[in-house]
């Protein structure tokens, strides 16, 4: 039997902003999907090493703190050291939209920004996770 | 009119005029609530009312149960305080900013802190990477709070610090700085935040656990009014855990019960109400559901007098007073057609002058994306200005009273605040709500509940999820020198390397004693602050004495 999408909502570095987060986490779960919210002020470090422990096929990273463009980076980079090459990173919160395409080169692929709806990012979860998996088989 | 009459009439109007016409035309909606759902009947009369008692509830400005106002000349004699938030970068950068608000018209500052500050972390902490100086000013020792300060008249100007955690420890610093210029503590004249019971409920800047953080703003209370008597040693705040996703009764209902709770710890550590409370201030959110908030304020007022008046009896009436800081909504702004946010603000703003508040921040339109710029600040000032000088609503005091609405939305707020009141004082107070996780739950499903209705439709974001656009100019957003916080981690080391080592030393190790032994922390964090000990190096002395907290992580 194929097991249900399993996600990490994680909030990074000292911002506490996490009304975002657990709505999304809290949508994700009602989706079908086993979340695991890492709560706040967890290190790049702990993020990774979470997924690692918890099998994710996803890593949902929430950021309001203006601290993405050292976070994503960081995150993404020891997710390579890790091998976890067929986990997707996806983002969301206060990151212009200028500085996406930079986060999309480190392998962050997608960022939500403020007023995306629930359906958007679960339909894109459900859809991009599989994907993902097939382009790393 | 007896009530009986206007039921009866109210009733025939429904039946003969209301029912037949939305029959003909169907209503707009389903179902009409406010923004936190309170449901909303077509039409409000003075059977709404029922119990409303015009001496009882709502006397005259200046007097029990305050619900027209705190003063009793309100806005006539002085208008609120126009108090624009801001911090960015470097100290230096900082003061900058500071001047230019001071020269437009402000009247009192208030400093955003980065968040490393916030969380009592110095710049060159491994966690703090990436976040030096980008949400607000980084402040690591006294050296930088100088430099926030130069050339600011601190004995004419009240500055208001958000700061919870640590706010002992920078108050401390901002109270050395002076002293430093020669100038005496009772002429200075401000706000901590200080407020460490939201923290755990909503905004996250929290160091050690719940009860220790008690102690510590109990130890704020008993210093501030005996050396720093202008001082507001709390402003005990609703508005992080409105943008945390609450509705406004529970912003309401959590703020003041947190307020009672502190009240209640001062009272154990033997202060005395009559010195304390009248130091204690709030700060609360202004949404969008403009009667809504309006009511909120005034319910506000009425609920704080009547249980402080009820438990302690104070023979200082200011003890019972519920003077207020207010704040537009940050969280109501939208990144999609930004200029809309303007209309937002000006709304949000009205409605908390119409609500009575002491002072007022307004938000920028360019807030989703960035710090604001200097234009789109001047703009969120002038807001308040054109309301204050243009629109005539600052002439007579509590205009709304009376609106059979509005007097019905106070009344509603003061019921389902008694109704948390009484789940909470079940738990045993606020302590042990937040330790259970009760008002972080309520509010994480209020939050859920809210963007449910946003995505189907229920609630109107313009711009959002009706009248949305899809291609927009962008607009220009202040960008952080990615220098700062290279040059801050500099500046930290060399002001270690160039302290009295012994001072330094002796200042600690005192603070570490008197956190063992429990006696007043105050005076040790003023002589830390001296020594050029760090926010940082001070944090990690109250950890090693009373612990850490981590997110119990609820959704």
């Amino acid at each position: 039997m194929k097991r249900p999408i399993r996600v990490v909502v994680a909030k990074a570095g000292l911002d506490g902003h996490d009304r975002g987060a657990k709505v999304v986490a809290r949508a994700l779960r009602d989706a079908g999907m086993e979340v695991i919210y890492t709560g706040v002020h967890q290190t790049p470090e702990q993020v990774v090493e979470t997924a690692l422990q918890e099998d994710a096929d996803a890593i949902g990273l929430s950021l309001l703190s203006g601290a993405h463009n050292y976070i994503f980076p960081r995150v993404s980079e020891l997710m390579k050291e890790k091998g976890l090459d067929d986990v997707l990173l996806f983002g969301g919160g206060i990151i212009p939209e200028a500085d996406w395409p930079a986060l999309s080169k480190v392998g962050v692929e997608r960022v939500f920004p403020p007023g995306a709806s629930l359906e958007e990012i679960t339909t894109y979860v459900r859809e991009a996770v599989p994907r993902k998996r097939g382009a790393a088989a | 009119m007896t009530i009986e009459k206007t039921k009866t009439g109210k009733q025939r109007w429904l039946d003969e005029m209301y029912g037949p016409a939305v029959k003909k035309h169907p209503e707009r909606k389903n179902r009409f609530s406010t923004l936190s759902d309170e449901l909303i009947e077509p039409l409000y009369t003075a059977d709404d009312l029922e119990g409303f008692d015009t001496d009882r509830d709502l006397g005259f400005p200046g007097e029990f149960p305050y619900t027209r106002g705190v003063q009793p000349s309100m806005y006539r004699g002085r208008l609120w305080t126009m108090r624009q938030f801001a911090g960015f970068g470097s100290a230096e950068d900082t003061n900058e900013r500071f001047r230019y608000l001071l020269k437009h018209g402000v009247d009192g500052l208030s400093v955003a802190f980065d968040m490393p500050t916030l969380m009592g972390r110095d710049s060159d902490d491994p966690l703090s990477r990436g976040e030096v100086g980008r949400e607000g000013v980084a402040v690591d020792t006294l050296h930088d709070m100088e430099i926030l300060f130069d050339r600011i008249p601190l004995d004419r100007v009240t500055t208001s610090m958000t700061i919870n955690g640590p706010a002992s420890i920078v108050w401390a610093m901002y109270l050395a700085a002076a002293e430093k210029r020669g100038i005496p503590l009772d002429r200075l004249g401000g706000t901590i935040q200080n407020d460490a019971l939201k923290e755990y409920i909503a905004q996250r800047e929290w160091i050690v656990p719940v009860k220790p953080a008690m102690g510590l703003v109990v130890d704020t209370f008993r210093y501030g009014s005996r050396e720093v008597p202008r001082w507001n040693t709390i402003s005990i705040s609703g508005y992080h855990i409105r943008e945390a996703g609450a509705t406004a009764l529970q912003e309401l209902a959590f703020t003041l019960i947190d307020g009672l709770e502190y009240v209640k710890w001062g009272v154990a550590a033997g202060l005395d109400v009559n010195d304390f409370v009248p130091h204690l201030s709030f700060f609360f959110d202004v949404h969008n559901d403009f009667f809504e908030e309006i009511a909120k304020f005034r319910a506000a007022r009425r609920i704080w007098a009547r249980e402080i008046e009820r438990r302690y009896h104070p023979r200082n009436e200011r003890a019972l007073l519920m003077r207020t800081h207010a704040q537009t909504a940050g969280v109501s702004l939208t990144a999609q057609q930004p200029y809309n946010n303007v209309v937002r603000v000006t709304l949000q703003a009205l409605a908390a002058v119409l609500g009575g508040t002491q002072s007022l921040h307004t938000n920028s339109l360019d807030e989703t994306y960035a710090l604001p710029t200097e234009e789109a600040v001047t703009l969120a000032l002038r807001t308040q200005q054109v309301i204050a000088h243009e629109s005539g609503v600052a002439d007579t005091i509590d205009p709304l009273a009376g609106s059979y609405y509005v007097e019905s939305l106070t009344q509603r707020m003061e019921r389902g605040f008694e109704r948390y009141l009484g789940e909470i004082e079940k738990m045993g107070g606020m302590v042990e709500a937040v330790e259970r996780g009760y008002p972080q739950r309520e509010i994480t499903e209020a939050s859920f509940h809210f963007q449910q209705q946003v995505d189907e439709g229920e609630k109107i974001v313009v711009g959002i999820n009706k009248y949305a656009t899809s291609e927009e100019a962008p607009i220009p957003t202040l960008a952080i020198d990615p220098q700062v916080e290279q040059k801050q981690i500099t500046r930290l080391a060399e002001t270690r390397k160039t302290r009295d080592r012994g001072r330094w030393n002796e200042s600690i190790d005192a603070l570490r004693n008197a956190a063992k032994r429990g006696d007043e922390l105050m005076p040790r964090f003023v002589e830390c602050a001296r020594a050029n000990a760090s926010v940082g190096e001070q944090v990690l002395v109250l950890k090693e004495v009373f612990g850490e907290y981590h997110d119990p992580g609820y959704f």
